[in-house]
């Protein structure tokens, strides 16, 4: 007698509380709140609101303490709450040029007008592991100075007043922004949806792309023209009042790539960009996404595009981990209907196979 | 003049009438030539029908280019009421309207002045809502094509007359093409571009 | 915070608007894929967001729903999206295939022939047909635009001049309406000759690679082959040890580690059905019980 496998609702449910009861371990150790997240693991807090595509610390603290800091899954969710948000507009296009600095560093120009400004970077640490932070660590106050008043216009801007980078390419006027998440996809894809694809890719997919074009496979001879960290203001112009009104502050991690020249009969020879821009302070992500924006530009400046990080149908369809941790995790979905039609393909063939070899076997055994 | 206040409303229930509009809407397209109801949950300006009407609330919106013929834009109700209800951008260049409301079937402007979609991308073709006299008394249409089981038998009372044998052109473009729907008072037929038309009774 | 708040069947209205579009598109254009833009739904891609998201858009308060996986309405995924639906749109739900108006299913296609008053809504994995033969879209894109299908056919044809049989065994290519080549979803191949001129509208959505596609009722779908390699569906030769069936697609379960095995309905609806009407299969618990079973994953 046979009963077939039943009950899985009630699996379900059992497997979620037993979840739940993981995610919380032991319950003599404090609750995490979300506050300590956001403070203490703020480099996380900054990854999953760029890739989850929604600047809010609090939300993407939660969703970091229900995936059990697990990042993609964290992602996840804050990507899935997103898309259930209703859409304004567009903001005004924010100025990184009047950021509030707390960290830029360029590696093209010994000092910059506004100065280089190392700022919180694990830059020239030593990575040693620091027992004094397993517990009850009180760091020392931050050195203080003189707010400078200087402004800190981008390095790029300053070539660019030479004519030695090519300038910044411009949409047209009132042409309207493209959002990959409110429109299907097709290719080819302009820079405006390259770059939305890139900011929401994942960042160690881009490093190793970024990175596969430094070691040859599409190189671009970049320097870190500027990497900068600090607030900028969003602006937002309703229809009805005609003008912008202030949202309030985001921090913003811009890095600008300068790349290798080009020129042709009719332009100087020039520098060209590679543009990366995320949420918080995330400088591997936008080096990474700078690389490879500039590399996606190959059939715009007219290169050869034969390495991957300049494929940009191989980039922009497998940058999303949502979409790939999902594909390669649905394997764990149950397949044995299709598995049952591969495994009679395979006994009929191997029967036939076998059915073949056998007069040739007992013809051997006869001689 | 009417003011806004003054238009007729949009679905009392948004959500539960559109789903309703679209589910006639699909299966009149998943199966051309029935005749389809529309379960009226909005009112309609002057000289749109009630289905016209719960279909524009049901599938407009501001990523839809609507192209208007002459009898509708001449109704300053019906370019308000669709503004404030759907906030689709009125086109006048009818080759990049995703939908073409119909008032006066009589002066239907030639087909291949409506966008056809391209041979990559044959969905990116205008959809025409075409109101009619009748869709249950005139002349009989034999039709034929996916979704009909066999051949499916409209009665309409259409204008243009000519309107089947315009549509031939779908034939001889497929997959690009014009997928029409017919619209009387609360009662829709769709004739997508693979239904091909036999014989006409009188 | 923001607090969440959502929709009836979870989708906001303009994202329903968008897919309804593509819908209507789908169904004028049997077999070609409308490009949409896909939402991220609350589960991951690959899992059915497709499939989701196509019956959240169609879905109202009168529908009854099922939900299969593997031909079962008890598998995890299907038990989830159904309470997924059940609590976003307060449908009533089945797993009698005769009483749904809205089926969503991964892998399979029911036994029992579905009616004029349903729809069937496939999760699909991988849209394209070609994208084994071309991983470009710009490539395959313009190969349906110009019905340019030979690659295709070489493809299967390599397979009978290495395999002696064409060894695609699931996601079985057909074209439709004499037209576009379609990619089924994942159904054994077995499940093929349903689509042919079936009496309700299938609807294919796939979530991650953004399309919707689908077949009017009574539409020819015809399974690709070659005149001296016709297709023929696979079935293995055996009655359903449950139910006695002799032409229901059968499910392979290994029974211990020393090669038994035995075969049962993966249609588990079609097979109760079958076990309550007094049809026994050599292994079957008679009478049917529905406690013992549950006993055995609690």
């Amino acid at each position: 007698m046979y009963v077939a496998v039943k009950g899985g609702e009630r699996a379900i449910e059992n497997a979620h509380r037993l979840l739940a009861h993981k995610r919380r371990g032991d319950q003599s150790v404090p609750e995490l709140t979300l506050d300590q997240i956001s403070e203490q693991l703020g480099l996380s807090v900054d990854r999953v609101m760029s890739e989850g595509s929604l600047y809010d610390r609090e939300l993407a603290a939660l969703a970091i303490k229900q995936a059990r800091g697990d990042l993609i899954e964290a992602i996840f969710l804050v990507r899935a709450f997103r898309a259930t948000l209703p859409r304004f507009g567009a903001s005004e296009p924010v100025d990184t040029g009047a950021m509030r600095v707390q960290r830029r560093v360029s590696s093209t120009f010994k000092d910059i007008p506004g100065g280089q400004i190392l700022g919180p970077t694990f830059d020239y640490t030593h990575r040693l592991l620091d027992p004094a932070l397993a517990q009850g660590f009180v760091p020392d106050a931050p050195a203080t100075a003189e707010a400078s008043t200087a402004p800190t216009p981008r390095v790029t801007d300053i070539l660019g007043r030479d004519g030695l980078i090519e300038s910044s390419p411009q949409a047209e006027e009132g042409a309207s922004v493209g959002d990959l998440t409110r429109e299907p996809l097709n290719f080819p894809a302009d820079r405006d949806l390259r770059l939305q694809n890139l900011a929401r890719g994942d960042e160690g997919f881009l490093l190793a792309m970024g990175y596969s074009t430094q070691r040859g496979y599409g190189r671009n001879h970049p320097f870190a023209g500027e990497i900068r960290f600090g607030e900028v203001e969003v602006e937002f112009v309703a229809e009805d009042t005609g003008f912008a009104v202030p949202l309030g502050a985001i921090a913003l991690t811009e890095c600008q790539m300068v790349n290798q020249f080009k020129g042709s009969a009719t332009e100087g020879p020039c520098f060209t960009r590679g543009y990366g821009l995320a949420f918080g302070q995330s400088e591997r992500k936008t080096m990474s996404m700078a690389l490879v924006d500039r590399a996606l530009r190959a059939r715009e400046l007219g290169e050869e595009a034969l390495a991957p990080a300049q494929d940009e149908e191989f980039v922009m369809s497998h940058s999303d981990n949502v979409q790939a941790t999902g594909f390669v995790e649905h394997l764990k979905l149950p397949h044995y209907v299709d598995f049952q039609s591969e495994l009679g393909l395979l006994r009929k063939l191997r029967k036939e196979f076998t059915d073949a070899q056998a007069p040739d076997a007992m013809k051997e055994a006869a001689e | 003049m009417t003011t806004i206040a003054e238009l007729p409303p949009g679905f009392a229930d948004k959500v539960l009438s559109a789903q309703s509009t679209f589910r006639s809407v699909m299966d009149a397209m998943a199966r051309p030539g029935s005749v389809q109801r529309i379960v009226p949950g909005a009112g309609a300006p002057e000289p749109m029908m009630r289905g016209t009407a719960a279909i524009a609330l049901t599938l407009f919106d501001h990523d839809t280019p609507l192209w208007l013929d002459a009898r509708m834009a001449e109704s300053t109700d019906v370019v308000k009421w669709l503004k404030f209800h759907t906030g689709a951008p009125v086109v006048q260049d009818s080759s990049i309207a995703s939908f073409a409301l119909i008032g006066d079937g009589a002066v239907l402007p030639a087909l291949e002045r409506f966008a056809l979609g391209t041979s990559e991308y044959p969905d990116r073709s205008t959809t025409l809502i075409l109101q009619v006299e009748s869709l249950d008394s005139g002349r009989f249409f034999e039709l034929r094509g996916p979704g009909i089981d066999g051949a499916a038998m409209l009665q309409a009372s259409i204008k243009p007359f000519d309107l089947f044998e315009r549509l031939h052109l779908n034939e001889a473009l497929f997959p690009r093409g014009i997928d029409v729907v017919l619209v009387a008072d609360d009662a829709v037929v769709a004739i997508p571009r693979t239904t091909r038309i036999v014989s006409k009774g009188s | 915070m923001n607090a969440p708040a959502y929709n009836f069947a979870y989708l906001d209205e303009q994202t329903k608007r968008m897919i309804r579009r593509a819908i209507l598109k789908a169904i004028a254009i049997p077999g070609y894929q409308v490009p949409f833009a896909s939402r991220e739904m609350p589960m991951p891609y690959g899992w059915g967001t497709g499939g989701v998201q196509v019956t959240a858009a169609i879905l109202g308060p009168q529908d009854v729903l099922k939900v299969i996986d593997q031909g079962s309405d008890d598998t995890t995924n299907a038990i989830s999206i159904r309470k997924f639906f059940a609590k976003t749109a307060g449908v009533a739900t089945t797993t009698a295939t005769e009483e749904a108006t809205v089926i969503q299913t991964r892998h399979r296609i029911p036994e029992a022939t579905l009616n004029e008053n349903q729809v069937l809504v496939y999760q699909v994995p991988i849209p394209e047909p070609l994208r084994f033969l071309e991983p470009r879209e710009t490539e395959t894109r313009r190969m349906h635009a110009l019905a340019e299908y030979g690659l295709m056919h070489v493809k299967l044809y390599e397979d009978i001049a290495r395999f002696g049989h064409i060894a695609t065994a699931y996601a079985y290519p057909v074209k439709v309406n004499a037209r576009y080549v379609m990619d089924p979803s994942p159904t054994p191949k077995f499940d093929n000759p349903k689509m042919d001129n079936c009496p309700a509208l299938q609807l294919f959505g796939a979530g991650r690679e953004k399309r919707i596609y689908a077949i009017p009722p009574y539409t020819q779908v015809v399974s690709l082959d070659f005149e001296d390699h016709p297709f023929e569906p696979y079935r293995f030769n055996a009655p359903c040890a449950l139910c006695a069936a002799e032409n229901s697609y059968l499910d392979e379960i290994v029974t211990d580690d020393k090669g038994g095995r035995m075969f049962v309905c993966s249609d588990t609806d079609y097979c109760e059905g079958r076990q309550a009407a007094g049809h026994h299969g050599s292994l079957s618990a008679a009478p049917y019980k529905e406690k013992a079973q549950e006993a055995s994953n609690g």
